[in-house]
């Protein structure tokens, strides 16, 4: 293995995981894997992207569910205007993800460029207010959005690529896709040397900067590669529900998103989407039981972060270090009786 | 969408500019309140309290129950400040005072467990609908007349009450001996736990006063506004625009946003009705962006 650059490495495991997803595709009898799936990687895309900031740049953006909703919306809005299907004909899905990686992109620059120059507090809670100013603005423009509604009356998903997103399974390929291209362009960031002027803001600013590292300008782009990322999330969602919520920008989702994080291990690269599959289990399991999913929700945070003080691949982590530590010390022991 | 004719047909008729006004200031009253017990508690424990908007909800309900209990407002504001700052303490000792030295995620995600649960509790409590209290019996009096607007004297008590509570609040942190402790002990705990004080108490009762704050500030809301499960939210983003807008930390700059963005609320819901949160980030923006320290905060960084 390595014989690869990491880069090559992480791009033949992204196409790897992309062709296991097709064969899980190909074979599942029913829909309702494929449907939790295509959950599962709206989540995921979610998670990936504020790990990003949350883990790597140790930026704690409280709204990154503006950025997600933002996503559906502008593919959702773009769709449903007649004059751009009839221009774009058989592109105009991957044209309208591509408009709304961008115009997330452009919204998470601007609420970047403002909030990345106060201190952690502040920022935690402008990226929240700015979220709720995102709510605040899709419920005022009713006649575009639907307003307390939604985007309803369905999106037109013309064909593209002999794909037809109606269908359940290219739905849940077209997901895929973009999920595997997402979680890559983290990955991707995450090893190169922008990465390390990620962890190196992180971990100490002042040194950065000393370095002659622009922390300002990193934190900006930081910002805007995971509000980007997590628009396709947001356009996984609107292609699996053909609509748009203004519920996907509320604060539990930014607050949901944070946990998953913690939840599955904030110090690894795969820890989150550890913690969207463990939050599923627990979501699932709840109703199960009761209604109150938001009362065991908090129960359960509050479990995680009081008592075990740690996400699940963490914990992996301290446990295997204290099993070496231990076998080496019986070594030694051997090696000098 | 935009309906600056109604706007402007109000500054030009002193009835409507005092109704208005008045409306804007009792808005802006219940902002500083809770603006002032996220303050106090910043301030002192370093801890951003994100679960504050709950207190607030969870005055609310509380004084709505003892007003239908007791039939007496006074008792309900009392019993909301109260229920607020037993929850708060509570919350503070099992939950908050582990967090204390942990990075700002872990003290997040806690405060965002507190507020699901909250909403969860008060939605099976009083159920996930509207409640409304209307004006109390005291207070259904004929109101004040004032070049020509009406002022009715609930808005009176209202606007007296927050000043003089959050005013004592502040004389009480500054000057008495329970002020003292407190914000010694924010300096350097230890060094005042050997002084034989029990820093803990200090800290959990003045996480209880910040509440009791919010919690009060519930209780007077609640004749005004309709109560709902999450109610808290937005007062929560309105009070921390306010202190960004006022200065972290500097009361007087609280006073002065709240007040002004209070007056924008009330104005704006007239002239740009879909429009007013936005009015309300675009001047937290630009004092950002022009004076980052806010309109009265004194310290650069922040």
């Amino acid at each position: 293995m390595t014989r690869f650059h990491p880069f090559v490495r992480a791009a033949l495991l992204a196409f790897a995981a992309f062709c296991g997803f097709l064969l899980v595709g190909a074979i599942s009898p029913g829909t309702w894997l494929l449907d939790t799936l295509t959950g599962l990687f709206a989540a995921g895309l979610l998670v990936m992207s504020l790990h990003l900031l949350i883990g790597y740049t140790g930026l704690i953006s409280f709204g990154h569910a503006a950025y997600y909703a933002g996503g559906g919306y502008i593919f959702g809005m773009v769709l449903q205007t007649p004059a751009f299907v009839a221009a774009c004909g058989p592109w105009s899905v991957p044209l309208a993800t591509l408009l709304a990686f961008c115009g997330t992109g452009l919204f998470a620059l601007v609420v970047g460029s403002i909030c990345a120059r106060l201190s952690e507090i502040y920022f935690a809670f402008l990226t929240l207010a700015f979220q709720m100013l995102f709510v605040s603005i899709i419920q005022g423009l009713v006649y575009y959005t639907g307003g307390d509604q939604g985007l309803m009356g369905g999106i037109p998903r013309p064909a593209f690529l002999g794909l037809d997103l109606v269908q359940a399974r290219d739905r849940y390929a077209f997901s895929a896709f973009l999920f595997v291209a997402g979680v890559l362009a983290v990955r991707l960031i995450t090893l190169s040397s922008f990465g390390a002027s990620l962890r190196m803001v992180r971990d100490n600013e002042r040194r950065a900067a000393f370095l002659g590292v622009n922390t300002y300008l990193v934190k900006v782009l930081a910002f805007t590669a995971a509000g980007s990322i997590a628009s396709l999330g947001g356009v996984v969602l609107a292609v699996f529900t053909s609509a748009a919520y203004p519920e996907w920008a509320s604060w539990s989702v930014s607050g949901e998103a944070i946990f998953m994080i913690m939840l599955g291990g904030l110090h690894s690269f795969w820890g989150p989407l550890v913690g969207v599959v463990a939050m599923r289990i627990i979501n699932d399991l709840t109703l199960l039981y009761t209604t109150h999913t938001e009362m065991a929700k908090g129960l359960a945070i509050l479990f995680v972060v009081l008592v075990l003080k740690r996400g699940i691949l963490d914990w992996l982590a301290d446990w295997r270090k204290a099993r070496h530590a231990a076998s080496s010390a019986k070594e030694q022991d051997h090696a000098a009786p | 969408m935009l309906d600056l004719d109604a706007l402007l047909n109000c500054f030009s008729a002193t009835s409507c500019l005092v109704t208005q006004t008045s409306t804007g200031i009792i808005i802006g009253m219940l902002l500083f309140l809770v603006a002032s017990g996220v303050t106090l508690i910043f301030g002192v424990l370093h801890v951003v309290n994100f679960a504050h908007g709950a207190f607030y909800m969870i005055g609310a309900y509380t004084a709505w129950s003892a007003y239908n209990a007791t039939g007496s407002y006074y008792l309900a504001v009392l019993a909301g400040a109260l229920s607020a700052a037993v929850i708060g303490i509570v919350f503070e000792r099992l939950a908050i005072s582990r967090v204390y030295k942990e990075n700002l995620l872990m003290q997040l995600l806690v405060c965002y467990a507190f507020v699901l649960v909250a909403d969860d509790a008060v939605k099976m409590i009083w159920g996930a609908e509207y409640l409304a209290m209307g004006i109390p019996a005291e207070f259904r009096v004929p109101p004040y007349r004032f070049a020509g607007g009406v002022v009715p004297p609930f808005y009176v008590f209202l606007v007296a009450t927050s000043l003089a509570v959050a005013i004592a609040c502040l004389l009480l942190i500054r000057y008495s001996r329970f002020g003292k402790i407190v914000r010694a002990a924010a300096q350097n705990a230890s060094m005042v736990s050997v002084l034989g004080i029990r820093v803990p108490v200090y800290f959990a009762a003045l996480f209880g006063l910040g509440c009791a704050l919010a919690g009060m500030a519930g209780a007077l809301a609640a004749p005004v506004r309709s109560m709902t499960p999450g109610m808290g939210l937005s007062i929560l983003i309105d009070s921390f625009i306010v202190t960004v807008i006022g200065g972290m930390g500097s009361i007087p700059g609280a006073l002065l946003a709240a007040i002004l963005l209070g007056v924008t609320r009330s104005f704006g819901s007239l002239g740009f009705p879909l429009f007013v949160d936005g009015v309300m980030f675009i001047m937290m923006v630009a004092i950002l962006v022009f004076r980052p320290q806010g309109l009265l905060g004194e310290r650069a960084p922040r």
